[in-house]
Formats: structure tokens, sequence, C-alpha cells
């Protein structure tokens, strides 16, 4: 390991500062700011407009909560139904501190759990009103009718999930995501029908409108016409999700993206800790390049599955045929105490070892053993079924193998995003009137998230924290100047867009969106995925601007703007993940310790676990854009634990 | 493998339609139906053309995007969604025929891809529960039989694809408005609104121009979650009752 | 409730199963009577003639008749207007057809709609054969429904389009009777099986029983 210079090639403004954060003791903080916010009379709500850019949890039930509300919603999702927002693909659960197992459970032990889990990079009063809320998101879903499981005296039935000792997570069989996610839709389906919901599918957020510092509204696309239009509004809410698809190969849907996020940040956002990404251990491994995305199989696989590979490189007799001395099963051999049940990022960086050894299996080498064959020895085959039936026949339907006879295959896949728009406690970005709610903020995972904590953070800041903060926003600020589509500022946003447009379409090159894509995300994956240096970050960040450069030289879009054109949305995407890409790279690189789901070879214990350097990195990184490839501007946010004390984790 | 295609073709909702024949090689049996387009469509783009349009986000078989008629079939000849269809289903030199979800109340867009928000209308005439947020009262409040839950999640998971409007000859969208209708009628929660949420419902399911049900089971058998037939018989049973109790009022 | 009923897809498949259920109980009955033909004139004409007087002395020659006539004529065009409303909305609904067609989707569906034309064509010539003699072969006498029987199906025709007739009849009470449950949501998973059991035992009760009269005739048991 070869000490190397600190990288600088980025500027250190002033720390940025959580105005909204209220002092005293942690559980009494969220009815502080409630109490301390301003509230807009309720006659005088219907007179205010909010835009909301997304339709999955977060933007779902933040839309359907302020129309009931009073206010006038605009909102907007890609998809031709908000039903389909990719929350809907979540399966494992929703954690809620309900203690209905009476085993210990409480509000400070999920706000504990989660902190240490976010490996001490999340800040303390953000959780811990996320642990509050929790209660409420249940009862709320249950209200509208969301199927959870029940036992047979019809009580909520609950499972332990994500390597914690209590059991929190509700559930709706494998399909959480689903059920929650289309409870939100009704509600939001309820205030479309009265009205007080504009609903705009198929409308694509190209930017945003920012007059006099405040967020004002946004440019957004019709995919159907091509159309740009430009709305208003009084205040701007991205719930736009991750931006995990920057990897190319990940979990999330085709068309998830990262450009409302990221143009908000050009306008003057601020984006927090970009690095931060998880990376789940149990995929189904790609088949060949033709993969286009990646399936996720719940973890809980690895309660009773045994993973392993052959001892031997290059090894590629069939599983069945490897005897018993001549397999590897090497977490149980590296981590004997945790053995196939380590954490998530440390079963995933185990993996990818195995694999550059040369020792990985299946098509590309790219993949590892999950074998029943012992469990169903030891439980019998129709214990196995009962338990894991639904996802080994997913599992069979995509790889055509019989996982009760030959070992499933698995490999690590990008899957989440920590990191996302800074936001302070009022769920406000940088800039004033623009919120960030879901996984496009950065706000309540710190450096890894845990399971069945997406859905509750996302309905946590949709239902309940939202509607409360952006009132203080809008009673503060009652009167606008009326900003139309004449205003200097919105044209020349317009023209921009449009000119953007148009050159993706003129450069007609003789390479298509996706041959950029998969560059890009292949650079990516190799360079800022599971494992990091500062040799191979500082050779993405070579890369990357070449790639740009080649992108607007070559990229051959066909047809016209002013139609149904998949291609053109794609390629518009692309253009904001060449230049994300940069800014993860960048903040993996400054960021020299090793938290979570960042992992920094330089930055290891002797066993070779991640090593925190909490004197250095105890901030969270919020990045100020100054420009495509310029050098960006670092403000710092310190992070202060008053409650729950940083620990080095250990797993061996 | 070799696959001779035939894809619909329609510049938009005003054009007229055709089918066009493509040729593509090189088809590996573990990619999916849409990586199989994908294919295609890199190289229509590489020549120039225009690629072909057809919906699809998530890829897992659960957002409901993805709606090809493939062969006839609804989601092709698995018991599936689209893109969790995969090539080993064909053969080497096959003949494949691509079509649009067909139906008056399901307009094409482009291509393959067409318009469904007649659903969502037909949801926001009632598939909801009025419970504003913050009104919740305690989740452990009212039990719910296990069995009642069960049958609820059952109709539930219904994705909103619109393969069941795709396979009816009359183009028919009662399987997905009962699996809404069953889903919240019987649930406790959903029993404040049980009549007026079936009446509205079916009554905006007729607005939308969908045809009646000849109970043909079409739709049952396309849909790849799986909702039975029965669960119609169920909404006429609620409508029934509803209308006999509105009558009453 | 009565405009929500009909202006309703769904209550208009209810006016279908109701209608239908009323012809089926109707044409379990004629059957019946129709068989009495194998115990020999006197017996199927005095049946004949009892039909006209059932009732009495509370209600007047006829009336029972005409009552259950009126009642059938009601569903009769009940379950025509509900049927040829539905089947128009049907195929607006969907206006294009696959190019790739598959015959099996809709079996059911055709069976219904052409059966359902072929059985209203038939009730038409039915009548005006047996019950007006319009066109009956032969000549036609009131009150001697034996020998105008016996005269329809001595001729080849008579035969082959009762014939035809009650098979379309057996299909189309094989779908309806299972279909007029559903519709009424008296199906269940449970159930489904005795559903499609007495239907199809319906269906075939009734078509042998109503083809056993021609057939009796043509080999000569009946004559």
């Amino acid at each position: 390991m070869t000490a190397s210079a600190e990288y600088s090639d980025y500027a250190t403004g002033a720390p940025v500062v959580d105005t909204k954060a209220p002092q005293g003791p942690i559980n009494e903080r969220w009815d502080t700011r409630r109490f301390e916010a301003k509230l807009v009379n309720p006659a005088n709500r219907r007179k205010h407009t909010v835009i909301v850019v997304g339709t999955g949890l977060a933007g779902g039930s933040a839309g359907a909560t302020l129309a009931e509300q009073g206010y006038h919603v605009v909102q907007f999702c890609y998809q031709d139904s908000p039903r389909r927002a990719h929350s809907i693909a979540a399966q494992g659960g929703i954690n809620a501190a309900k203690n209905y197992r009476n085993d210990g459970d409480s509000i400070h032990r999920l706000f504990y759990d989660t902190v240490k889990g976010g490996d001490f990079r999340a800040r303390e009063s953000n959780v811990h009103r996320l642990a509050q809320i929790s209660v409420e998101i249940i009862d709320q879903c249950v209200a509208q009718g969301v199927p959870f499981a029940r036992e047979y005296g019809g009580l909520l039935d609950t499972r332990s999930f994500g390597g914690v000792q209590v059991s929190r997570t509700f559930y709706a069989r494998g399909q959480t995501g689903q059920q929650l996610l289309l409870g939100a839709y009704q509600a939001l389906s309820r205030q479309i029908a009265a009205g007080t919901i504009e609903m705009h599918p198929r409308t694509e957020m190209l930017d945003l409108i920012v007059v006099d510092g405040r967020a004002r509204g946004i440019v957004a696309r019709d995919l159907i016409t091509g159309r740009i239009d430009t709305y208003f509004a009084d205040a701007v809410v991205l719930a736009s999700g991750g931006y995990g698809n920057v990897f190319y190969l990940s979990t999330n849907a085709m068309n998830s993206n990262a450009t409302a996020i990221w143009r908000a940040h050009r306008r003057g956002a601020y984006f927090a800790n970009p690095c931060f990404t998880q990376i789940h251990p149990t995929c189904i491994p790609r088949t060949g390049d033709h993969q286009s995305k990646l399936t996720l199989m719940s973890e809980s696989l690895r309660n009773d599955g045994r993973i392993w590979v052959p001892k031997a490189k290059g090894d590629d007799r069939p599983p069945n045929q490897i005897p018993e001395d001549e397999r590897d099963y090497y977490l149980e051999r590296i981590y004997p105490s945790f053995g196939n049940l380590v954490p998530r990022d440390i079963a995933s960086r185990a993996a990818k070892n195995v694999c550059d050894e040369g020792r990985g299996v299946g098509p590309g080498g790219q993949g590892v053993y999950l074998d029943f064959a012992d469990a169903i020895r030891r439980m019998g085959r129709a214990k196995v079924e009962e338990k894991y039936g639904n996802l080994f026949d997913m599992y069979e339907r995509i790889t055509a193998e019989n996982p009760y006879e030959v070992p499933m295959r698995i490999y690590p896949a990008v899957h989440y995003t920590m990191g996302g728009l800074w936001v302070d406690y009022d769920l406000q970005t940088t800039i004033p009137g623009l919120f960030a709610i879901g996984e496009a903020n950065f706000s309540d995972h710190g450096a890894n998230r845990l399971g069945a904590s997406a859905l509750m953070q996302g309905l946590a800041d949709g239902y309940f924290v939202l509607p409360s903060t952006i009132n203080d926003y809008l009673a503060r600020n009652p009167h606008h100047d009326e900003v139309t589509a004449e205003h200097p500022v919105v044209q020349e946003l317009l023209a921009e867009t449009e000119d953007r447009l148009h050159t993706l379409l003129a450069i007609d090159g003789d390479r298509t969106p996706d041959s950029f894509h998969r560059e890009l995300g292949e650079l990516m994956w190799e360079f800022c995925g599971m494992a990091r240096t500062d040799a191979g970050l500082r050779k993405a960040l070579e890369r990357i601007p070449q790639i740009r450069e080649e992108f607007w030289r070559r990229i051959k879009v066909p047809g016209t703007g002013e139609e149904f054109n998949q291609s053109l949305e794609k390629a518009n995407r692309i253009v904001d993940y060449l230049e994300l890409a940069e800014l993860m790279c960048l903040d993996a690189l400054h960021r020299a310790e090793s938290c979570g789901g960042h992992f920094r070879e330089e930055s290891q214990t002797p066993d070779g676990e991640a090593a925190r350097q909490d004197d250095k990195f105890s901030y969270a990184a919020a990045w100020e854009f100054t420009g495509t490839g310029e050098a960006p501007t670092l403000h710092k946010e310190d992070l202060v634990f008053e409650y729950v004390h940083p620990t080095q984790r250990s797993y061996a | 493998m070799k696959l001779t295609l035939r894809v619909w073709r329609q510049q938009n909702a005003a054009a007229e339609g055709a089918m066009s024949t493509y040729e593509v090689d090189g088809i590996s049996s573990d990619m999916s139906f849409l990586e199989m387009l994908d294919t295609l469509n890199e190289e229509l783009i590489l020549k120039g053309e225009d690629p072909v349009a057809f919906d699809h986000d998530c890829r897992e078989g659960i957002c409901g995007a993805c709606s090809l008629v493939i062969n006839g079939d609804a989601h092709g000849p698995e018991r599936t969604t689209t893109c969790q269809l995969h090539m080993r289903s064909f053969k080497d030199g096959d003949t494949i025929d691509i079509e649009p979800w067909r139906a008056a109340a399901f307009p094409v867009v482009k291509d393959l891809v067409v318009d469904r928000s007649a659903f969502d209308r037909i949801i926001q005439a009632g598939g909801y529960v009025t419970a504003p947020t913050g009104a919740a009262p305690e989740a452990h409040a009212t039990p719910v039989p296990k069995a009642d839950a069960d049958f609820a999640f059952e109709h539930a998971e219904c994705i909103g694809c619109g393969a069941c409007v795709a396979a009816c000859p009359n183009g028919a969208a009662m399987l997905f408005t009962s699996a809404k209708i069953n889903h919240l009628n019987v649930l406790p929660q959903g029993a404040p609104e049980r009549e007026s949420r079936v009446l509205d419902m079916v009554a905006q399911m007729d607005e939308e121009g969908f045809g009646g049900c000849t109970l043909t089971g079409e739709c049952a058998t396309a849909c790849p979650k799986g909702i039975p037939l029965v669960s119609i018989t169920s909404m006429n049973k609620e409508w029934l009752r509803a209308t006999r109790k509105s009558g009453r009022r | 409730m009565a405009r929500s009923v009909w202006g309703s897809t769904v209550g208009k498949k209810t006016v279908m199963a109701v209608s239908g259920l009323i012809m089926l109980l109707y044409l379990v009955a004629h059957m019946i009577g129709n068989l009495k033909i194998y115990f020999g004139a006197g017996e199927f004409n005095h049946y004949g003639h009892w039909l006209r007087t059932v009732g009495e002395p509370f209600m007047h020659y006829e009336w029972t008749l005409w009552l259950i006539r009126v009642v059938l004529v009601v569903a009769v065009v009940a379950h025509a207007v509900s049927a040829y409303q539905l089947s128009r909305r049907d195929i607006k609904a969907r206006p294009s057809k696959y190019v790739h067609a598959r015959p099996r989707a809709s079996y059911a569906t055709r069976t219904m709609r052409w059966g359902g034309i072929i059985l209203g064509l038939f009730v038409v010539w039915h009548l005006l054969d047996l019950t007006t003699g319009t066109v009956h072969p032969g000549g036609f006498q009131e009150g001697h429904p034996y020998q105008n029987v016996v005269d329809t199906f001595s001729t080849w025709y008579g035969n082959v389009i009762y014939i035809v007739a009650m098979l379309a009849l057996g299909l189309h009470i094989r779908h309806g009777f299972w279909s007029a449950a559903q519709t009424l949501g008296v199906g269940s998973r449970t159930r489904d099986r005795a559903l499609k059991t007495i239907a199809n035992v319906l269906a075939a009760l009734l078509t042998v029983g109503f083809i056993a009269v021609p057939v009796g005739v043509m080999t000569g048991v009946v004559s």
C-alpha cells in the first residue's frame, strides 16, 4: 500500500450549517421544530402552488398529503402512471419501532441501530426523528388498506431483518414496496380526482427555475409530444429517487435517473456524500454483455445458504463435481463468528476479492455459489421450500437453473445511493424553496443503509416531515412576485434546454447512447464500486472527461425532439451521469477513509475491515457546483454525536 | 439464435400502423425478451433508423410498464411479464410477432407503447380509502382476520399492466377493476366506502370505453400475477349488493 | 336503481343472467312436457289442452298461458337487447384485431353470440310452425299438437333445423348458466366445479330431452 498525496483538486469553502436543527433533548427536537415553524392559514393554502417531482413513496405520499392540507400541487413523473415509480420493487419490508413483539425494541433502539448501521455518518437529529415517525407510518398505511402480513389473531406480523436483534420489520410477502407505493398512489389518486393535484405523467423534469435565489419552478418535457414547457410554483419538491443508474447495471429501474437532482445541483443545490453507494451482495449475476439490469434477491437467503468458490483458479467443473475439500467457504473462513451473515458491504467486498483472484464462477467468472445443499440435508427440502420457495422460483425463472439441485450463483450489485442533495432539518436544500425527500436527499442513512429503512425514510419524509416543514417556508415567503415564461431567466433556461436537446440530435455520430452509458458504468464499477483506491479513482477522474468529450462528438440520437423519442430521453440522462460520475469519484477520492459502503483500500484494519477516520472525516461532504469539468467547492457539515458514540465495527 | 421479428410500427397515435420485419442474429437464450429488443434497437440506431418504442422500467416484473403481445399472447408464452420472459422460450429460426396491447381504451402512443391512463382514472373514481395523513388510528386498533388480509393481498398484487384488457376479446377491464375493489372492500378500513367504491369504479370503467365481460377467462389466463377469474364474480356480487343498498336509500 | 342497472355493463349482464334463468326454467318445464309425446296422442294432446286451462277457475281460459307468454317475451326481448347492446360495445372496445390471431380466444363469446342468433331465429320458426301454424308442413290442426309435431319432424328440414338449434341451445346453456352464476355473484372458487357440472348436466339433459322428440318421430316410435 503506497501512501499517496492528499487529493486537492477542489476548493474548500465555508462550512455548511444546518440552521433549522433544533437544540435540546433529542426526543423533543421534532416537537420543538414543529412548534417553532410558522403555519400557513388553511384558507391561504390553495393560493400556494407546490411542484412535486416524482411519485414514489416519498413523492406520492408528499403530493397526497400536501393536497390534503389544501395546497395546490402540480406533480410529475416520467412513467406512464404514478403507480409505476421504482419504490414498487422494494421487497423486504419497512421498519418501525412499534415493539409489538415486546422484544426490547424502542424508538431509541431504532435510532441507535440506524446511526450505527450508517457507520456514524448521519445526523443524529434526523435519524431520531425518523425513528419517532416510523410508528405513525404503520398506522397510516394500515388505515389506507395496505395488506400487511398478519397472524392468525388478526394482528400484524413482523420479522427480523438486516441483522438487527429485534423483530421490527413489517412486510407484505416479498412485495412490501409495491403495497406501500400503491397505498400512496391511491391517496394521490383521491386528490387528483378532487382536483387538488394536477398530475403530469410521462413528463420529465429537465431543469430547475431559480429566480432571485429561490426555486420557482421547473422546465419539463412532455415525453409523448416532446413539448418543453415551464411550470411555476412557490416551492419545488424533488422526490426523484437515487442515482444508482450511473453504474449502468444496477437494481434500479431502467429509466430511474439523476437529471432532476443533478440539474438542481447545477443551479446551486449542494450535493452531499455522492460516493456513498450501497452494493447489495445477493443479486443474480449478469449473463453477458447484453445484460440491461440486475435483479436483487432477498438477503434472507444468507441465513441458510453457504457461500463458496472453488479453491483453485479457473476450476470450471460443475459445482456438484467439486469435492468438499476443494471448496473455499471464504466467509466462514475469514469471519468465523459471523460467517455468511456478515453485513452487506463486507459480504459484497469479499465476493469481489475472490472473483478478482480468478476464482469466480459462471459466465465471465463474476459470481460465487450460494449453496443450499447442506440446508436441504439438515432441514429437508420441504422446509427450505417453505422458507425460500418464492425466491427459488424467481431465480429459476431468470436463470433456468434449479437451485434445489445446483447451487445458486450470486454477485453484488449497486442497489441504493445514500448520498443525494444536501438538505437541512427541514429537508430544504441550499436553494431556498427547493426541497428534496426520499432517496433524492442524503439525510438519514449516513454511509450505509440498513435493510427495510428506505421505505421508512421515503414515507416519513413524504407523509410527515415535509408537509410540516414546508409550511414554514411558505409562511415566511407569502407573496412572491409572479414569475412567467417571459422572465429573462426562464427564457434563457428554456433556450439552454432546447439547445442541449438539439445538439444531441444534431451530432449524428456513430455511437449509441447505451454504448456510452455502459462504458461509463463499467468504469465506475471498476474504480468507484465496492473497493476504491487512490490510483483507481484518479484513473477514473482522468477517463470520465474523455468519455464526456467523446460523447459530445460521437453520440447518435435518431428521430426528432418533437415526438416520443426514448433514445433522446436516454442520451439526455447520460449527459448528467457523465458529470455526476466525476463528482462521485472526486468525493470518493477526497474521503480517504473507509466507512459503510465506501471502502478505501488504503484505510483498513489489519484484518482487512473498513477503518473509519473520525478525526478527519466526521462530516458530511456537501459539494457546490462551479461548472462542468471545473473543480467543485467542498462545504463540510460537521457531525456531532451526543447520543451514540462512534465505535469501530468488528465481525471477525 | 437467429430470429425474424415482425413488429408493429406506428409513428404516433394519429398515424396508420403496420407490421415491419426485422432479422436479429446472435441472440443468446439467456437474454430477456426486452434485451433482445434492446439488441435490435442498437442496430437500428446505428443504421440511422428509428428504434422500436416500447414501455419498460423495472425489468423485475413488478412495475407493470412492459406490455407486448407476443405471438398473440399478452406477455408472451409464459405466465409472467414480458420483462421476465427469456429467449430460451423460443427456438432458433423462429418468427415472432410483436404487437401492442389493443383496445379502444388503450390508444397506441407509438409503436408498442399504449396509453393506459384509463386505469388511473378508474382508481381515481374510488380505488382508495379516504384516510388523510395523520388521521389514522393505532394500527392494532382493528384486527383483520388473516383470511381477509390474505384475500386482500392476493388482489392487491395487481400490477396494472393491462394484460387482462389486451387478452380479452371484448377489451374489458373487469379483472383490473375487480382486483382493486376486492382488495379494499374486504378490509374493515375499506368498509365505509364499500358501496360507493364499486359503483363509481364500475361506472368509470364503462365510461372509459372498455367492453363488457363475457367470462371467457382470457384475462385470468394472461394475468402475470395470477389474479383469478372469480375476482370478477366477487366484484359482481359487490356491485349487486351496492345497487340494492343504494336503491333503498 | 333501474336506470343505474340498465346504464351499466355489469347491470346489463345482470339483466341477461336473470332473463336467461327465467327462460331456462321455462325450457325445463317445456322439455318435460314434450316427453309426454312418448305416451301417445291422447296424453300429449290432453297436456296441450291443460296448458290452456291451468289455474282455473281462478284464471280464465288461457290467462295463465298468456301470462307465461308475456313473461317469456319480456325475458327474450331483455336478453336479446342486452346482448345486442353489450356485443356492440364489446366490438367497439376492441376495434383492431391482432395480426397474430389466436382462435381459442373467442370460443365462448362466439358460441354465445352466434348461438344466440341461431336460437332467436329458431324460436321465430318454431312459433310460426307449431303455435300459429303459418309455416307448418301439411295441414296445421289447432288443438292437435301431437299430429302437428309428427308432421314437422316428418320433413328432413324440420329435423335439421330443430336438431341444430338444440345443439346450439346446449352450448348456450353450458356457458350461459355458469356465466349467469358469475354475474349474479354466486360463483366462488370452491363452488366453481359444482356450477360447471350443473351447467353441463343441464345442457346435456335439455339437449337430449328436446332432441328425443324428433328422434322418436324419425325412428317411428312416435307416429
